[in-house]
């Protein structure tokens, strides 16, 4: 064997190795132990930062100085349906947001209601699962006194978020556990750099979960659950685009 | 090192020496399939949003200072444009990746192979001595007669770079990247001045690591390939006749 020629064969094999890589990696996720364990990612990421760190921290907070000029919408940007339009014609005069599900105290809360909580103000860093961010104020009642106020019951696990708004005709919804949910940065934001919330930003009411990705800043919110279980919800998977595109559940990452 | 006979098939059986240790055998192998998949799927995601930015903040109405080609298919995990399952990938063997070079720094203090082999000495890195060390390459001369086992200058700078500099650096700039470490770990934006920032150098670090793969590759082939393959195989490494 001559060197040369083994040069040219393990170029060649290299290059078809790398090809059958690629294309394998293709193939590979098809199979659903690999699929499987690739899933598992979400979980090592979220475990690990949950172990590791303080799961207290609060995310960064900036000056009115360190906004964005301008904060792209993103996802839906009206709803569009003539529910969500006749609650808008009118201001939001008629809309309510319900808490409901595992909570001793159901509640359904007029928007004036919420906006006569006590509220926090944060400029926070939005994180879009695309890549972009973009650093917005924000003000609402902290979800966890929403919660408390419920009289949240000690078997809830989870906290789900129903939306106004469908994606291709199926609603959006999200989910997060109480770890988040009674985090202080975790609020129900109806308003957003000094004005109230915009359509295109979730009018009237959107989530905060600052320690999270865009995804899972639910807009629209018109009710909230608590649940022991994200089984039985849409797909099961704790949101629209985990169910239906395998984002991961656990946007912390 | 230790000179044994391994080639019945030569009348002249030519001396073999053990050049990697089985820590640095599976790391490399390791490593270089979670770089592939690394750089491939993070090729996916950065279709998803091809603009870099300076500073906190960055999207679409902010200036950028760079705009990214969309990447075709055949450079990206999964093949198709899918985000989620570009993550998937991604977020999965960047676990193997910071793992791995975890396990192979602390066994390669220990086996000692950083010291003996990685090592810079002072006159190494004398302008003259590179000058040769780079004329040799031209040469395609890449070992020293005397101590042929030996990494030269080049060699070991950029193996240095690699392990010291560039992943680690890929590591920390992909962790400033999660908004739950930002929140707990504040420092990891702050020391690239921002998330954007942070994203960029990412990718800047990426496009250099795909710089040493494609260098690394070619002098390879071009040292011999089947050998050098086979030491990292198995270890063993048959000294070119000629001392080349």
């Amino acid at each position: 064997m001559s060197a040369p020629i083994t040069r040219r064969r393990l170029v060649a094999g290299g290059a078809i190795g790398a090809g059958v890589l690629l294309t394998g990696c293709d193939r590979a996720i098809e199979i659903p132990t690999v699929r499987k364990i690739l899933f598992t990612g979400e979980d090592m990421h979220r475990g690990l930062q949950r172990a590791l760190t303080d799961r207290r921290a609060l995310a960064r907070e900036f000056s009115a100085a360190q906004m964005s000029p301008i904060f792209r919408s993103n996802g839906t940007r009206d709803p569009g349906t003539p529910a969500y339009a006749a609650l808008s014609a009118d201001n939001f005069a008629a809309y309510r947001l319900t808490v409901t599900g595992l909570v001793n105290r159901p509640l359904a809360l007029s928007l004036a209601q919420l906006r006569s909580m006590p509220a926090r103000t944060q400029i926070t860093r939005h994180d879009c699962v695309e890549g972009w961010s973009a650093i917005g104020k924000w003000t609402g009642p902290m979800l966890g006194n929403v919660l408390k106020l419920a009289d949240i019951r000690r078997d809830a696990r989870y906290i789900v978020f129903r939306c106004a708004d469908l994606i291709g005709g199926k609603p959006y919804y999200e989910s997060i556990d109480l770890i988040d949910a009674f985090h202080p940065q975790t609020i129900l934001a109806w308003g957003m750099n000094d004005a109230m919330l915009t359509i295109p930003h979730g009018a009237p009411v959107r989530l905060r979960v600052e320690r999270q990705l865009g995804y899972k800043h639910a807009k629209y919110v018109t009710g909230i659950e608590a649940v022991a279980s994200l089984a039985g919800i849409g797909q099961g998977k704790g949101g629209y685009w985990e169910d239906w595109v395998d984002y991961d559940w656990y946007a912390g990452i | 090192m230790l000179p044994c006979m391994d080639s019945p098939a030569n009348a002249t059986p030519t001396p073999s020496i053990k050049r990697h240790a089985i820590a640095t055998r599976l790391w490399h192998w390791i490593n270089a399939v979670a770089v592939f998949i690394l750089i491939g799927s993070g090729l996916g995601i950065s279709n998803a949003h091809p603009r870099l930015y300076w500073g906190e903040y960055g999207a679409n109405f902010d200036h950028a200072w760079l705009t990214l080609p969309r990447w075709p298919g055949w450079l990206t995990i999964p093949g198709h444009y899918n985000l989620a399952l570009s993550r998937r990938w991604h977020l999965f063997f960047a676990l193997v990746l910071g793992f791995a070079l975890l396990a192979f720094v602390i066994a390669s203090l220990i086996n000692r192979h950083f010291r003996r082999d990685l090592r810079v000495r002072r006159g190494e890195v004398a302008p003259r001595h590179l000058w040769a060390d780079a004329k040799a390459h031209l040469a395609f001369r890449f070992h020293d007669p005397a101590r042929p086992g030996a990494y030269n200058t080049l060699q070991k700078l950029s193996y240095a770079t690699t392990i010291f500099v560039l992943l680690p650096l890929l590591i920390v700039s992909g962790l400033a990247l999660s908004p739950g470490m930002d929140a707990a770990w504040p420092w990891l934006t702050s020391i690239f001045g921002g998330r954007q920032s942070a994203r960029s150098v990412h990718f800047v670090t990426m496009a250099a690591m795909s710089g040493f793969v494609i260098v690394h590759l070619a002098l390879v082939i071009l040292a011999g390939p089947v050998n050098g393959v086979r030491s990292m195989i198995t270890g063993w490494w048959r000294v070119p006749e000629d001392g080349a």
